[in-house]
């Protein structure tokens, strides 16, 4: 038996266009060198050269966030099921709203500003 | 039965029921394990927004963001947006929502019914084209007023304050706090508030894992953490897949009786989980979690009849949660 890793589409480029690969490890870490040997160049898009997870990559094992189980220390076993997804917030929409309004701020902030001064106090209506 | 002034008092104070026949049995002589659904959907547009979409504006108004004839720009794909348009309604503002095409028609038609205006980002082009659309609209209107519950704290406060304190007052004996993460809101809120009160409390989060066509192409670099996400509150994080939220969601009316939305399956999923762990080590549990909207705007996804393939299937490509 062997770990059974899901690849999310945006990194099938490493694997040969395969949604799944296999491989070996106790720990993520261990895994993810593993995997590395054969698909080169994966490992260094999920883990930063701080070594750690990168902040927008997700990786559960049998659907649990290993962040919340020792992250890259995680302890794996045979037959388990390793997911990688990009991090999405709030459904796939809310990443993109975020994104948007991350540039709208600036903006905003700028406009209060110069409106603070016209607008008079607010009073309960 | 209780009265109020107006709709706007009477969001919150939703009940907690309890679900007998899906909490697992645990053995003769070991302690209950007990799972709570806190109905959120008795909420007065029926979901746990409306907490929000009250807190957010209030917030606003007090601090002088938003006056009486202002316009609200919100892209949501939902519930937020349906709670922000009758608080609108009510408290005398404009409402324009950016959606993608991708929802459920019922939420249009609820929007539009609630006086919002939306624009639609075109599905196809996935992601990308929802941050370009909305980033236009936010250029050519800069005094329009963004809430932005993804950062907002009046979103998390909204659950410090209210859910809560609710949950401990009617479960005093709570041991695990199970909800759907998305704008991370209610985790944050209700985590934290859980986490001061009660001693070894538990907070667990369930995030929806869609099909591989909402995720697309997205690029690992571009990823996004609602800036109110702070790890640090939640114990642990299941991703749930839809063919378990859909089995769960048909659980939850064919053994207890409860209509509810897909998001909610998932939590049922995550806090079944946790149940059953409990179970196994011979722990007491009383897990409660949040049912985040009824069944009724997701009917014509057909994912409630047919098979968990016909159902994975209809929800391919949909934002479900």
């Amino acid at each position: 038996m062997a770990i059974e890793v899901r690849i999310p589409t945006i990194l099938r480029s490493y694997t040969g266009g395969a949604k799944v690969v296999e491989g070996s490890g106790d720990t993520l870490s261990d895994l993810l060198a593993d995997l590395d040997s054969r698909h080169a160049g994966l490992r260094a898009r999920l883990v930063t050269e701080a070594g750690v997870l990168h902040r927008f990559v997700n990786v559960y094992v049998n659907d649990e966030d290993v962040r919340f189980l020792g992250a890259l220390d995680a302890k794996l076993s045979d037959g388990d099921s390793v997911t990688i997804l990009p991090a999405v917030a709030g459904g796939a929409f809310g990443f993109a709203a975020a994104a948007a309004i991350a540039q709208h701020g600036a903006a905003a902030a700028a406009i209060a500003h110069t409106t603070a001064e016209r607008r008079t106090p607010v009073t309960a209506s | 039965m209780a009265r109020y002034d107006s709709l706007l008092d009477a969001c919150g104070g939703t009940p907690l029921v309890g679900l007998p026949r899906l909490s697992p049995t645990a053995p003769e002589g070991a302690p209950p394990v007990r799972l709570w659904a806190k109905l959120e959907d008795r909420n007065p547009t029926g979901s746990i927004k409306d907490r929000a979409a009250l807190f957010m504006v209030r917030a606003a108004e007090a601090a002088g963001k938003l006056r009486p004839g202002d316009t609200i720009l919100e892209p949501t794909s939902g519930n937020t947006g349906i709670s922000l348009a009758m608080v609108a309604k009510l408290r005398g503002y404009r409402l324009v929502c950016v959606m993608p095409e991708n929802v459920s028609t019922e939420r249009v038609q609820l929007l539009r019914m609630y006086g919002a205006e939306i624009i639609f980002s075109p599905a196809a082009g996935g992601s990308n084209q929802a941050v370009a659309t909305a980033k236009q609209i936010a250029t050519e209107h800069p005094d329009w007023v963004m809430l932005f519950q993804y950062g907002n704290e009046a979103n998390a406060r909204a659950h410090y304050e209210t859910t809560g304190p609710e949950l401990l007052h009617d479960l005093p004996t709570i041991t695990h706090f199970v909800a759907g993460l998305g704008t991370t809101g209610t985790l944050m809120g209700t985590g934290r508030y859980l986490r001061e009160k009660v001693e070894g409390i538990q907070i667990v989060a369930a995030e929806p894992r869609y099909g591989e066509l909402v995720y697309g192409l997205r690029n690992i670099d571009e990823g996004y953490v609602p800036e109110l996400y702070d790890a640090t509150v939640l114990n642990r994080r299941f991703s749930v897949g839809t063919r378990d939220a859909v089995l769960r969601t048909r659980q939850l009316v064919e053994v207890e009786g409860l209509f509810v939305g897909f998001s909610t399956g998932a939590v049922l999923h995550a806090a079944l989980a946790v149940a059953h762990e409990a179970v196994r080590d011979g722990r007491r549990a009383d897990v409660a979690f949040v049912v985040s909207d009824g069944g009724w705007k997701y009917l014509s996804t057909g994912a409630y009849g047919g098979t968990l393939a016909d159902a994975e299937d209809a929800l391919e490509g949909q934002l479900w949660a």
